[in-house]
């Protein structure tokens, strides 16, 4: 699957959600995942969208998006050249004969265990999601019971910012600017 | 600074935008603006529908180019206004509708007739806001009549709850536009601009393919220079009729579904298309991958989305028709090479402008009038056409009147035609004509209406005949939904399910009279012309006039739905040899 994620800023006004997935049903675009949260600026909210370029036109897209009134700027953060993360808790039944083996697992993905019962326990994993897919994948053969997934956030690696104004990527201020 | 009611910041906003006219029906929630409203500058129209103030609001923005308010109440009035606002949108109509909603504490709380109207049309409308705060009211006005009005036109709905209204607040105008997101494309880029010169220059075979954007932007003028300066054929789409002269040389009439063959032909064997404010509709296209398929593409609009949306371009421009259409006439006048009088430029199109004239000579519009015979709504049509000599504001429904209207009426000028061409809304003629009258009263105004789209809002008339809001309203009664008959008979095996509604019931002679308008009849092609003489004389009371039209007649030519345009149908009035040679060019340009 060719994945596309697209950075989104938008007002941080009421049903500025709403527009967004709207339009995504509107069009008949496919959403792999959708994250949301408040920036440093508490006007901007962030959103990360993870289109399927395969069934959804990627451009028509942005484009749409950038016509929705509320929305400052749509950028594609190109493949490798962001940092992309999402998390997953993880409620795995474990006997204990192998309870051994399966922290091995998780050590090896960076998976913290968070809650433990005498039959459970509860992994939390930050990662790409390639590498969580990984994981996931090792978990299934001891028997995952819940799984809860937060959608990809991803930020642009390297010096260049997105900010609501300006071309997609613009170098980050020198510090003196910043104090001005 | 001075205070006001949300209410009177409403109307004062309103009046500041310099609306002239507001077409609405009150209730409960909107109760306090209509207070206010009746000291005002502001005319109300007080429609006796809800959907009809919203198709008025429309007519008036098609036929003036300045926005269409319409105001309803919260739950139902709202809702009611749905149709109008998506048929806004689907046609970039610039519209400003008003709703009251519950009080804010009720929100949420299935109050007497609440309705989420803003999350009801947050597909449908260009930008829509719920207003909570009293202060917010002159911005949210100004900021709703700058997004319905610049760039891509389209509907804007705002949404104050009753309680906001009522209370008090800061007035100042200009209020601050808080708009961070909302961006107006600047002027077409030059490198774009040269590219499509260099093509249009160059082409063997182009067509400039018009659609509702050349309107919409006053482009008009630049078009008929563009176009005479390259000397390439001009098609109007159904959004477009009148952005062209029909009795020019270079006009070729509608494309699409129900095109002229030379307009449909063109676009196949084109070596260039320039789309001009045209957005390739299905219904101009047929089957995409088989559409225009030799040709380069230029593709200028001023919304970024519609560029590569169904057509890949070879040159985009983007940016405001008028500045693209003058900037282009510019660069096409310097690249061509002088003409024979040093002066007149000399465009290389002739060979294909002398296929395109035997194309009009052999494939034209065609039907039958018989002198005794049932009267055919071509005939009424090209009468119209002859006796009004272009001039009157044609208004239409959907249907087969539609595109009898669109074809067989000659337009000579821009915001002469106004119908519902993306959302395809029945009903739609009687209200918008309403709309287009009081936006120019001093025209004639001429509704062309099927019998089943005049049932469905037909209770203006009683507005129109109150308001005195001389109308005219041809209804080509031919006692079927006839568009959907057609389809029934063609991909149905004649299978006629649920489209006959009788000629009889309503009268609509009685009907037109107890509205309070004149009622008149015409069965018998030798009236036609006296009838149409005294309904279009009557310039004090609207006329409804019932034309019993033939049942059986259809819309041709057809490309049918999903087929290639070169699968074109030229229908009965053709033989088979000439189907077969209009199917089969052969062009050697």
């Amino acid at each position: 699957m060719s994945t596309h994620t697209l950075a989104v800023l938008a007002e941080n006004k009421p049903g500025v959600l709403s527009h967004i997935a709207g339009l995504f049903s509107r069009r008949a675009f496919n959403i792999s995942s959708l994250a949301v949260g408040p920036t440093q600026d508490e006007r901007v909210s962030r959103f990360t969208i993870v289109v399927d370029g395969a069934s959804t036109p990627v451009d028509q897209v942005c484009k749409q998006l950038e016509k929705l009134v509320r929305v400052l700027k749509v950028v594609e953060l190109s493949d490798g050249a962001a940092v992309e993360r999402e998390l997953a808790l993880i409620k795995v039944r474990v006997d204990p004969a192998v309870r051994g083996q399966l922290l091995e697992v998780a050590g090896v993905f960076g998976a913290s265990v968070v809650d433990m019962s005498p039959t459970t326990l509860v992994l939390e994993a930050v990662s790409s999601p390639a590498k969580l897919d990984a994981l996931l994948a090792m978990l299934d053969s001891y028997g995952t019971c819940e799984l809860v997934r937060t959608g990809r956030i991803a930020l642009a690696r390297g010096a260049g910012v997105i900010t609501d104004d300006g071309p997609a990527l613009t170098a980050v201020p020198e510090p003196a600017d910043t104090a001005a | 600074m001075q205070e006001l009611t949300g209410a009177q910041a409403l109307v004062r906003s309103l009046e500041q935008q310099g609306v002239e006219v507001v077409f609405g029906l009150p209730g409960g929630t909107i109760l306090p603006t209509y207070d206010p409203l009746l000291s005002s500058s502001l005319r109300h129209v007080l429609v006796r529908h809800e959907q009809g103030a919203g198709h008025a609001a429309e007519g008036y923005a098609w036929a003036t180019g300045r926005p269409g308010v319409c105001m309803a109440t919260s739950g139902p009035g709202a809702t009611n206004l749905v149709t109008a606002l998506s048929d806004a949108y689907m046609d970039s109509v610039p519209m400003v509708a008003i709703t009251g909603q519950v009080g804010t504490s009720l929100i949420g709380s299935d109050a007497f007739q609440e309705a989420d109207i803003t999350g009801i049309t947050l597909p449908i409308t260009k930008h829509s806001e719920l207003v909570t705060d009293v202060a917010r009211i002159p911005a949210a006005i100004a900021e709703a009549f700058h997004v319905a009005t610049t760039g891509r036109p389209g509907p804007v709905l705002i949404d104050v709850p009753k309680d906001v209204q009522q209370a008090t607040g800061p007035w100042s105008w200009p209020p601050v536009m808080d708009l961070p997101g909302y961006q107006v494309p600047g002027p077409p880029s030059l490198t774009a601009i040269s590219a499509a010169a260099a093509l249009l220059v160059r082409a063997r075979r182009p067509v400039l393919y018009v659609g509702g954007g050349v309107i919409k932007s006053d482009a008009h003028a630049d078009l008929l220079r563009l176009a005479e300066l390259c000397q390439a054929p001009v098609t109007t789409t159904l959004m477009a009729r009148g952005a062209f002269p029909d009795a020019h040389p270079l006009a070729l009439g509608m494309p699409g579904m129900h095109g002229t063959y030379p307009a449909v032909a063109a676009l196949q064997e084109a070596d260039l298309v320039v789309a001009l404010g045209a957005r390739f509709d299905d219904r101009v296209t047929g089957r995409l991958a088989d559409f225009a398929p030799r040709a380069t593409i230029v593709h200028a609009d001023i919304d970024p989305a519609e560029v590569g949306k169904n057509r890949a371009a070879d040159v985009a421009i983007i940016g405001d028709l008028r500045l693209t259409m003058a900037a282009l006439a510019d660069a096409v006048a310097a690249a061509l090479p002088d003409g024979p009088d040093g002066r007149q430029p000399l465009a290389g199109t002739a060979d294909w402008l002398a296929v395109l004239d035997s194309w009009k000579r052999q494939f034209p519009l065609r039907y039958t009038q018989d002198s005794d015979g049932p009267l055919k709504p071509q005939y009424v049509t090209e009468r119209l056409s002859a006796l009004t000599g272009g001039e009157a504001i044609i208004v239409a429904g959907v249907g087969q009147h539609q595109m009898h209207a669109a074809q067989h009426y000659s337009f000579t000028r821009p915001r002469s035609w106004i119908n519902s061409g993306g959302a395809g809304t029945m009903g739609f003629a009687v209200p918008a004509a309403m709309g287009a009258q009081v936006g120019r009263p001093g025209e004639l105004v001429v509704a062309i209406d099927g019998d089943g789209c005049f049932q469905m809002t037909a209770q203006e008339l009683a507005t129109c005949a109150i308001e005195k809001i001389p109308i005219k309203v041809l209804i080509f009664n031919n006692g079927f939904l006839g568009m959907v008959r057609q389809w029934q008979e063609l991909f149905y095996d004649e299978r006629y399910s649920s489209v006959e509604l009788g000629t009889a019931i309503p009268d609509y002679v009685k009907l037109a009279e107890a509205y309070g308008c004149v009622g008149l009849r015409c069965e018998r092609p030798d009236e036609v012309d006296t009838v149409l003489d005294k309904a279009l004389a009557r310039t004090d009371v609207p006329v409804v006039v019932d034309f019993r039209t033939h049942d059986r007649e259809g819309v041709f030519p057809m490309v049918p739905a999903g087929r290639a345009n070169d699968e074109i149908v030229l229908g009965p009035e053709f033989s088979a040899d000439e189907q077969r040679a209009a199917t089969r060019r052969e062009m050697e340009i």
